[in-house]
């Protein structure tokens, strides 16, 4: 096999990964420690691709865009914390996707009154927009920096949880709720911020995918479903099970799009290979979960003290 | 209360009979959802169309009752069997999706009311399950990329790779190129419709094949989203793209906002243009540009003609809407002045047609449109019409 | 049945009623339409009727119920398609098909609790309904039409008949409130109510409750893929989009509105919740933007649902 396309499909993958670790990321917090099932999280990852992506149009620069997106997302994250789901956290978990059901046809709506049908389209700066050459691979310079920058924002969380104050708040919040709020930690302003932080980082993965597959309404929802599996595969409340977990999805789905068809050739006639390639290749991810659920039903990385 | 209640009443009955006389058209489109953009532009034509015929046809008061399909088989469907069995519509028009075209079809032929789709062309309702009462005024799903297979023969493209999404219209594309390139074929993808909007892995397979040209159909704003990761791969300028659907008068001017100059060049082939010379298409899309200001797409067209259609039929049976033998024979002439010029309606009343290469250019305002070159193929019938026995 | 005593079943009552007479009601007053309307709800009854077997009464939170929606669908779908048509083959084959899956996916997910059930019961209903995405063979996205009904061959049961139809989903209906009401009322009923409020407790008195639980989502599947069959036969059509996970986030809410955990609470849920749609969508196209923030509030205010609202306190269940 052609190993300069087996390369590009697994860096491929990885980026596919890494946005799946952005919008883990968040949920697996949120939790892990709130124990709330959100389903608006999809509608994070789009209000940040529209209010991100409409900054960057307006000032004309993509990365003023990003910048200004990370405050922006983290007030509407706390607002729609301290409005909807705080009220939910003593719900049980039905009630939580059933209302975070009803956020996201509320927020998908309201996004079509303020933007429009027609979504949003946002350019690249120039210096973002071609591809370099690695060696024998040409790559598209902008899904290199999706790379890197995920890898950063992984990096800075695992330093956040483990060696700050407010991540040792995070972790007793997560382990032990009641005992952190009798030893005097705010909770309802630990949950408000851990919201926020999700948020934006939903946010960041929107806006950050944006450039490649233009703001449109709705555009969260497949990506939920993906991270859902995700944190499932990784263990609900790990951030490092949700970074390894999107990796592995994120290759194994980009692998099975390029490569199924051609494998499944050794075995089958080419027409029965054409239309099983991609017919196994959008569930292989799932089946790979249900493999692992059957298994380790917590997950692979089942945080410590949890449960 | 009451007597106001009453008073409406009796205005709601004053309003009503004359109804009877009136004409009632189902329009069926897509109005919400990302790709409501299309919808809008069909919406937008109709309402042109009806201004230029003031809102009568033979005399007779048309009304337009739109209707939402949600971008859904099921709820199209849902939506025509409102507008058939509640709204006691008279004639059903429109239709983006071959998918909610095959889904609605029934409802609208089993209550024996013409069916006309502005742009749906669907090889079944083509071929085997053609029907007297439906008419086609856009074009057979094979026939656009029949003639793009044809410009790609012409061009020199020896070997293809084919990336277009997985459902009726988008099989029906890249079996029409299938059927009329005379290359190879080096690869073909389908992928996942509507959702999948990132397409590295496809990309990273073509740029791994090296072929003389891409084809794809990626309909609505999937179309933007394509062209961008293609550029941004490094593929444009490597190897050449080629499409159908894809670049429109909705897309264009997206592009433009973007300065993303590579796409002008670009070639596709399509039954009519904006800047097709007829005194109707001049008509169309001089009035539709002072209207909206832009360029009408070929949806547009095509509502806009689904109306002078209708009223072609209402005439000749001088608003006998319930004539519907008299319609048909009269429909099946397709006697009015098209935007596309000439055309006949085939024996399954799908058009029978020319078809135009097109290349995307600036305008001389600088707007980004196309220009029409010469007809790829001439009077051209789609593949299926010796499956339609009628 | 104390059930039938109160103020909302009463409401059921009238609900039911009214899908009895529609077929002559609807007509005669001039809007034929809503027969449609009214046999489309009673199949999504039935289906929330299903769910809420499950999820109302053993605490298992699907979501991902739709999929047998589509399973039971597709089979009629795919065998008319190969030219059968029999229904004495059809439906017992899509029962089957449908006790297989569930039989699986019940199995896989009902070793896991909590939100990993629901998050492995919805992928495992999407991984379905991205199978039907790409069967090219059966429409793909498009779905497939089914070109004739079930033919029992009988001549006095055609479901070509519109009233036969109609009559069918209606008895399916009334069957399937009356076995949800029957099991429930059973030993397998309380042992399933038991393991719902504390499992530990009932395992430990020797009772195995994965299987109960199994046996439980297995008749839950079979009742919604037989809503699916009537669905494919009503519609004649079938499409991925009626097993995509908002229908089973729909089916959820419907339990929920209705009030879960209560025999005829589906069934008003479904009807108040597809009229609500259908009187909201013609009003605006926007309607998600009320639809949404009123489900927000029937979870945060009406826990009960409508039921729940309209039963006296004392009388409730829990």
């Amino acid at each position: 096999m052609d190993y300069v396309l087996l390369i590009e499909q697994f860096l491929n993958g990885f980026q596919l990964g890494i946005i799946l670790f952005l919008m883990a990321a968040g949920l697996t917090l949120v939790f892990g420690i709130m124990d709330l099932v959100n389903l608006a999280h999809g509608s994070m990852f789009m209000i940040g691709a529209f209010v991100g992506g409409t900054i960057a149009v307006v000032t004309g620069s993509f990365v003023i865009g990003v910048i200004l997106m990370i405050p922006a997302m983290l007030i509407i994250g706390i607002v729609v914390e301290m409005t909807t789901l705080r009220t939910l956290y003593p719900r049980d978990h039905l009630d939580h996707v059933l209302a975070t059901f009803g956020l996201i046809l509320f927020f998908n709506e309201a996004t079509r009154l303020i933007w429009g049908p027609e979504g949003l389209i946002v350019p690249l700066p120039a210096f973002l927009d071609g591809s370099v050459a690695l060696g024998a691979i040409t790559y598209p310079v902008y899904r290199i920096v999706i790379i890197v920058v995920g890898l950063l924002v992984a990096l800075g969380l695992y330093i956040l949880v483990s060696r700050t104050r407010i991540g040792m708040l995070i972790r007793a919040g997560a382990s032990n709720r009641a005992m952190a709020g009798a030893l005097g930690v705010n909770i309802p302003l630990l949950f408000s911020i851990v919201f926020g932080i999700g948020a934006v980082l939903a946010g960041l993965a929107g806006l950050i995918i944006t450039p490649i597959t233009a703001a449109q309404i709705g555009m969260g929802e497949d990506v939920l479903i993906l991270a859902f599996v995700v944190i499932v595969i990784g263990g609900i409340g790990s951030i490092r099970g949700a970074f390894i977990a999107s990796i592995v999805t994120g290759v194994i789905d980009t692998m099975g799009r390029s490569f199924l068809d051609v494998f499944l050739l050794l075995f089958l006639p080419e027409n029965a290979a054409e239309s099983a390639g991609p017919a196994l290749s959008s569930m292989m991810i799932y089946i790979l979960m249900a493999a692992i659920l059957f298994f380790r039903p917590q997950g692979l990385f089942p945080p410590k003290g949890a449960g | 209360m009451l007597k106001k209640l009453l008073g409406t009443a009796a205005i709601a009955t004053l309003l009503a009979s004359p109804a009877a006389a009136d004409i009632k058209i189902g329009f069926v489109t897509t109005l919400t959802t990302p790709v409501a953009v299309i919808g809008k532009d069909m919406r937008d034509a109709v309402e042109l169309a009806m201004e230029h015929i003031g809102g009568k046809m033979a005399g007779e008061d048309v009304e337009i009752v739109y209707a939402d399909d949600e971008f859904n088989s099921q709820k199209g469907k849902q939506a025509t069997e409102r507008l058939v069995l509640r709204d006691d519509v008279d004639i059903v028009a429109g239709y983006i999706w071959s998918n909610v075209l095959l889904a609605s079809a029934p409802v609208v032929l089993n209550a024996d009311k013409i069916l006309i789709s502005a742009n749906a062309g669907p090889s079944p309702l083509a071929g085997a399950q053609c029907n007297k009462n439906f008419f086609n005024i856009a074009w057979q799903n094979d026939q656009t990329p029949m003639a793009l297979g044809e410009l790609l023969n012409q061009q020199g493209v020896k070997s293809l790779y084919l990336v277009a999404p997985n459902y009726a219209a988008g099989q029906n594309m890249v079996a029409g190129v299938e059927r009329t390139f005379k290359g190879k074929v080096v690869g073909k993808d389908m992928t996942v419709w509507p959702s999948q909007r990132d397409w590295s892995a496809e990309l990273s397979k073509v740029k791994a094949a090296k072929p003389d040209g891409v084809f794809t159909f990626y309909p609505g704003p999937a179309g933007p989203a394509f062209i961008k990761q293609y550029q941004q791969a490094g593929l444009e300028g490597e190897v050449p793209l080629y499409s159908v659907y894809t670049l429109d008068s909705i897309s264009l001017p997206l592009f433009q906002k973007a300065g993303m100059e590579t796409v002008l060049g670009t070639k596709m082939t399509q039954f009519w243009a904006p800047d097709l010379d007829n005194a109707a298409n001049k008509k169309f899309v001089g009035d539709f540009r002072k209207k909206y200001g832009r360029y009408p797409s070929f949806y547009a067209a095509q509502s806009y003609d689904a109306i002078m259609f209708i009223k072609s039929g209402v005439e000749a049976v001088s608003g006998d809407i319930g004539n519907i033998d008299g319609m048909r024979a009269a429909l099946k002439k397709a006697d009015f002045d098209s935007v596309r010029g000439d055309f006949t309606m085939g024996n399954n009343h799908f058009p029978i047609q020319n078809f135009y290469e097109r290349t995307v250019v600036k305008d001389a305002d600088g707007n980004w449109t196309t220009a029409v070159g010469r007809a790829v193929l001439t009077n051209h019938q789609d593949p299926y019409a010796s499956q339609c026995k009628m | 049945m104390a059930e039938l005593k109160n103020p909302a079943s009463i409401l059921t009552l009238i609900v039911i009623g009214l899908c009895a007479v529609v077929p002559f009601l609807a007509p005669a007053l001039g809007e034929p339409f809503y027969v449609i309307v009214f046999a489309r709800i009673m199949i999504w009854a039935i289906a929330a009727v299903s769910l809420n077997l499950i999820m109302g009464y053993g605490g298992m939170i699907s979501f991902g119920h739709a999929v047998y929606l589509g399973i039971g669908g597709y089979t009629i779908g795919i065998l008319a398609f190969h030219g059968i048509t029999s229904a004495w083959i059809q439906w017992p084959v899509a029962i089957g098909a449908c006790a297989f899956i569930s039989l699986i996916f019940g199995a896989i997910s009902l070793r896991t609790r909590g939100v990993y059930f629901i998050m492995i019961t919805l992928a495992l209903a999407q991984m379905i309904f991205f199978l039907s995405v790409s069967a090219e063979r059966y429409g793909s996205d498009d779905g497939l039409n089914i070109l004739t009904r079930s033919d029992f061959g009988l001549s006095f049961f055609d479901l070509n008949d519109k009233l036969t139809m109609y009559y069918t989903i209606f008895a399916v209906l009334l069957a399937s409130v009356f076995i949800s009401w029957k099991l429930i009322h059973s030993r397998f009923g309380v042992v399933m109510r038991a393991a719902k409020s504390n499992d530990t407790r009932v395992q430990a008195v020797g009772v195995s409750t994965y299987r109960y639980r199994l046996i439980a989502f297995v008749i839950a599947g079979v009742m919604c893929g037989i809503a699916g069959l009537l669905q494919a036969n009503f519609e004649r059509f079938v499409s991925p989009d009626m097993m995509n996970w908002p229908r089973s986030g729909e089916l959820i809410f419907m339990v929920v509105l209705g009030g879960m955990s209560t025999i005829f609470g589906p069934v008003t849920g479904a009807f108040v919740f597809l009229m609500l749609s259908e009187i909201l969508s013609t009003w605006t196209i926007h309607w998600h933007i009320i639809f949404g923030p009123f489900l927000v509030l029937v979870v945060l205010f009406a826990r009960g649902g409508i039921h729940g609202l309209l039963t006296p306190r004392a009388s409730r269940d829990e």
